[in-house]
């Protein structure tokens, strides 16, 4: 139970961080954003400059203290602003538009990752010398790789050349969001080749970490007494050698989902893919800064959640934890 | 040494007749597949049904290497490069360990010939519960017992070994030391081999521990009647419960013989240093001997007998001509012990050339 | 079973590992250096690493300057081809490697300082100390990187590869930090430290000469690590439009190749020489990670070589079935 109880005082730590450093960040460039603003905004008049200080919660009447006690205050409320890019929509509107794209999309593709990874980790870390070797510097090839290039690639041979798959896009264009067959089955046919390209990019990943592990783990004892019990191979392999093998592995699939998300976040930009890597990008591009702020507290949210739901379930599958320090 | 002669005395009228229930013939055993170290050279032993047999030796020597070869769990990279291994079963049947195929070598584990690991810290799984560790070799040899069944049989193996049933669900990180040593034989006795083959159960214990879990063994054996191989460095705990020791010394046996034999008249310079390492307890106070020197490596064994750098009887012969396991030359001694030692073998000593030497004075008492 | 086997592991292995750590880590170092692995690694990056130092004088043309041969495909003039407004993609890529290497090495370095600073600090000390260094490294590694950098790199109006390498290397030390501060843990509870200790040396030169060259491995890893993650950061930035647009790398080939649509006009010449030098420089860096990994590690050594001729003689190790042969040389070596 104290390890739970670390966890989740980490947690309202590096939540509290991230909200913090997402307040700071606009008072942090140089320049002055409200500036920015105005001039790729020509037709709002100074006038409203009072109105955008509001806006932008920049009101130097009151100290930053209390500014931060606002922003803090608003948060709560789920109030994260109005957005300069896409006029008359709150943040929130924008955002929760976007991110069930990316968590469906990033999701899915992710755990497939990972599961297919571990599952092909562990058979050639287990068998040894065989002609699965030779699949390691393949993938690690494909890891070397940035994402955005294997989309690229991607792009060129399965759309540009052979035509099988759209470039870009969320679903097809002429549709309207709605629970049907026809739209599902758009949204599938646009999402396949990002998540590809997602797979086959971070999956040799995966597979390296396991088979290091296996390899570790084959050659602790109690692999060779289930040996001796005249247990099946299949019962030795998952149960004694993988099922000890993945531990460290789900830690450090928890540890990694910060850096997926970046990676995930260009490949929506290749494939102009709506999700909130695509809002992002654009909020920045567009200087709209409540959006730029709210898409990155949304993603360190949501990457903390991954992060607990990870390690919830190495609390589940690894006994340990739960004796007393 | 503990002398408490009289506790092996009384095992002695119960001393099983020649019946063997494993015989390992000429094993060799190499390490390493490039350049290999030869960890056992055609090693021979037998074990009775019934009996206690002592393995004993020095770290390196291959006492462990030996059991875990027979059963073919030795780890990479070991490497078995000849002998046999023939484990007779109840009925008569013979089936040579080394030659069976995965599928009767899996059927044959647990039921036949069981291990207890060393070291038990690390030998039972840290995920499983210790319940389901000892149910999971139950229910791969008898398919048709239920989970419920297996755990009921395992709540007893538990009990048999003097741990309470309700630690069936407890992990094996929640468990002393001496209580998974407790599982571990209690796992290894699940399905009544007849062959019980224990690699240092008692050496990360301490000495209380040490001797619970000896009396312990000796109480499942009175009841169950399993043949046992005992792997330890202490020649002074063997002499106590083993019927027979044999002493090995860089991958060979060197003296197999009854454990009083051993330990009153023992016919090998290193089992004699051996014995004479240990101060007794009580006795006349007698002049502590060790053995200069230390045992040869295995990958670069000189020509001849391995222990001659070190043995105060070699003389010429020993440098040239390789020792077998032979019956003694000393008249009235058990037709059944034997020594690997030039001084017995006067015969293939003169045949080379050499000059065949008298066993010495005090490798020969009565 | 476990005395037997790694007495004789331990007498007949080569190479030592660093499970017996001790004051002489040193030595030990150059036998990294023959596996083979890690020596394919090392030369590709050498020669990458030239071709930074050397590039701009040996490209043939200004990367920068138009030319009439417009979207040419590969000619023995341009060796990779010419983007839409005749600039030679070769040249681009010969002056675009030192960009590329001087911020993935600054960050590398800058990021790994902070990580052994910060970690072996928090391991050898402990405490309060321990459990604060702690704290703030995690947070750092759970806040996602890659929108940090954007976020921030977008607003620094002239973000030169310098700034970007700072960037990096500010939000990505933390990984470093908390594997070097487990190593630090478990080396200081070891006997060699606790003598030095007891010897009455100051906490200073027990950090310097007992436990800093044995985390040498996993700092070397740690470092290739990084500089691999910061030329894919760059190269990323770069290729999305927030860095600097007018200091040649790889990245903003690829962002002129995106934005002139070279894809969709079939000009495959303009994206694929860059992205297999990504490709060519992040695998040099995985073998390098890999041969560490395995000097580290002497169980993850794969049998290679060894596969092929173990598979003829029918030798198929496994754990708990030690295979059996029946070689008649080995009988004879045994007379």
């Amino acid at each position: 139970m104290r390890y739970f109880g670390r966890r989740i005082i980490f947690y309202i730590l590096t939540l509290w961080a991230a909200v913090t450093i997402n307040f700071f960040i606009p008072r942090m460039i140089p320049g002055d954003p409200i500036t920015a603003y105005l001039s790729s905004h020509p037709t709002v008049s100074p006038d409203a400059i009072p109105a955008l200080k509001e806006m932008f919660g920049l009101n130097t009447d009151s100290s930053t203290w209390q500014q931060y006690v606002d922003y803090l205050g608003r948060l709560l409320h789920g109030d994260l602003g109005m957005s300069t890019s896409f006029t008359g929509s709150s943040v929130t509107d924008v955002i929760s538009t976007a991110l069930p794209w990316t968590i469906g999309l990033v999701g899915i593709a992710t755990i497939l990752s990972f599961v297919i990874g571990t599952l092909i980790g562990s058979g050639i870390g287990w068998r040894r010398g065989t002609w699965a070797d030779s699949l390691l510097p393949v993938s690690t090839f494909f890891s070397a790789v940035p994402y955005f290039w294997l989309a690229l690639i991607a792009i060129a041979i399965f759309s540009v050349a052979l035509g099988w798959f759209p470039s870009s896009g969320t679903y097809d264009r002429n549709m309207v969001p709605s629970w049907d067959w026809e739209f599902i089955k758009s949204v599938i046919y646009y999402g396949t080749l990002p998540a590809l390209t997602i797979v086959v990019s971070s999956i040799s990943g995966w597979i390296l970490g396991m088979r290091n592990m296996m390899v570790t783990v084959s050659s602790e004892d109690y692999v060779t007494v289930a040996q001796a019990k005249g247990l099946s191979e299949r019962r030795v392999l998952f149960g004694y050698a993988a099922r000890n093998a993945i531990l460290p592995q789900i830690s450090s699939f928890a540890l990694s989902l910060g850096f997926i998300v970046g990676g995930t976040l260009v490949m929506e930009i290749v494939f102009t893919y709506q999700g909130i890597g695509f809002t992002l990008f654009n909020a920045v591009n567009a200087k709209d800064y409540p959006l730029m702020q709210g898409c990155f507290l949304v993603i360190t949210l949501a990457v903390l959640a991954a992060n607990i739901v990870a390690d919830f379930v190495y609390g589940v599958l690894d006994p340990r934890t739960r004796q007393e320090g | 040494m503990s002398a408490v002669p009289e506790f092996t005395e009384g095992r002695r009228a119960a001393r099983p007749a020649h019946d063997p229930v494993l015989e390992i013939k000429n094993l060799s055993v190499d390490y390493g597949y490039d350049h290999p170290a030869h960890a056992l050279r055609n090693v021979s032993l037998t074990l009775n049904r019934g009996e206690v047999l002592g393995l004993a030796g020095e770290s390196g020597c291959g006492k462990s290497t030996l059991a875990y070869a027979a059963t073919r769990l030795l780890p990479p990279p070991g490497l078995i490069t000849g002998g046999e291994v023939i484990f007779t079963d109840r009925d008569g049947t013979q089936s040579d360990i080394l030659r069976l195929n995965d599928r009767e070598l899996r059927a044959s584990r647990w039921q036949d010939m069981a291990i207890v690991f060393q070291g038990a810290m690390n030998s039972l799984n840290p995920v499983f519960r210790i319940g389901r560790q000892i149910a999971d070799g139950l229910q791969a040899h008898l398919p048709q017992m239920t989970k419920k069944e297996a755990l009921e049989r395992s709540a007893d193996l538990l009990e048999m070994v003097g741990i309470s049933a309700d630690r069936l669900r407890d992990y094996p990180h929640q468990l002393s030391g001496g209580m998974r040593q407790r599982v571990m034989i209690a796992m290894a006795l699940a399905l009544d081999p007849q062959v019980l083959i224990m690699d240092e159960p008692t050496t990360a214990l301490d000495v209380v521990m040490q001797r619970q879990i000896v009396e312990q063994i000796a109480e499942l054996r009175e009841r169950l009647g399993f043949s046992v191989i005992f792997i330890t460095h202490d020649v002074s705990l063997l002499i106590e419960i083993a019927d027979r020791i044999a002493i090995m010394y860089a991958g060979e046996i060197v003296e197999d013989a009854a454990a009083q034999d051993v330990y009153r008249r023992p016919r090998h310079p290193y089992a004699d240093g051996l014995l004479h390492s240990f101060p007794p307890l009580r006795g006349p106070r007698r002049e502590l001997g060790g053995i200069p020197g230390s045992p040869p490596d295995l990958a670069n064994l000189p020509s001849g007998c391995p222990y001659r750098d070190r043995c105060s009887f070699a003389w010429d012969a020993c440098a040239k001509i390789k020792p077998e396991l032979t019956p003694t030359a000393v008249p009235g001694d058990d037709p059944r012990r034997s020594v690997a030692c030039l001084r017995h073998q006067p015969l293939v000593v003169g045949a080379a050339g050499f000059e065949p030497q008298l066993v010495p004075e005090q490798l020969s008492l009565r | 079973m476990a005395i037997d086997a790694q007495i004789l592991e331990d007498e007949h292995s080569s190479v030592a590992t660093l499970d017996q750590p001790g004051p002489s880590a040193g030595r030990r170092k150059f036998l990294f250096l023959r596996n083979a692995k890690a020596m394919t690694g090392i030369v590709i990056l050498g020669v990458f690493t030239l071709i930074a130092i050397i590039g701009p004088w040996i490209a043939p043309y200004d990367p920068s300057a138009r030319s009439d041969a417009k979207l040419q495909p590969p000619s023995w003039d341009h060796l990779f081809g010419t983007t839409h407004t005749g600039q030679d993609i070769f040249s681009q890529i010969l002056v675009g490697t030192r960009g590329v290497m001087v911020v993935g090495f600054v960050a590398g370095i800058v990021a790994t300082t902070i990580g052994v600073l910060v970690g072996v600090t928090a391991g050898y000390l402990g405490g309060f100390r321990d459990e604060s260094l702690s704290a703030l490294s995690n947070i750092f590694l759970v806040i996602p990187q890659l929108p940090l950098i954007i976020i921030i790199a977008g607003q620094l109006p002239s973000a030169g590869g310098l700034t970007v390498a700072l960037v990096i290397a500010v939000t990505g030390w933390a990984w470093g930090a908390r594997v070097l501060r487990a190593q630090t843990l478990s080396l200081r509870k070891r006997d060699f430290v606790e003598a030095a200790r007891a010897n009455g040396e100051s906490s200073w030169r027990v950090i310097t000469s007992e436990i800093l060259p044995n985390l040498t491995a996993i700092i070397a890893a740690g470092f290739v690590g990084t500089v691999g993650f910061a030329i894919l950061s760059l190269i990323t930035l770069s290729f999305i439009g927030i860095s600097n647009a007018n200091e040649w790398n790889w990245g903003t080939i690829l962002y002129w190749a995106q934005a002139q649509l070279a894809l969709q006009r079939g000009a495959w010449w303009w994206f694929v020489p860059a992205g297999l030098c990504i490709a060519l420089v992040g695998m040099a860096l995985t073998l390098i990670n890999f041969g560490i990994d395995e000097f580290v590690n002497p169980r993850l050594r794969s049998t290679g070589i060894n596969a092929r001729s173990l598979r003829k003689r029918k030798i198929r190790p496994r754990i708990g079935f030690t295979p059996v042969v029946n070689e008649a040389k080995a009988k004879e070596d045994r007379a």
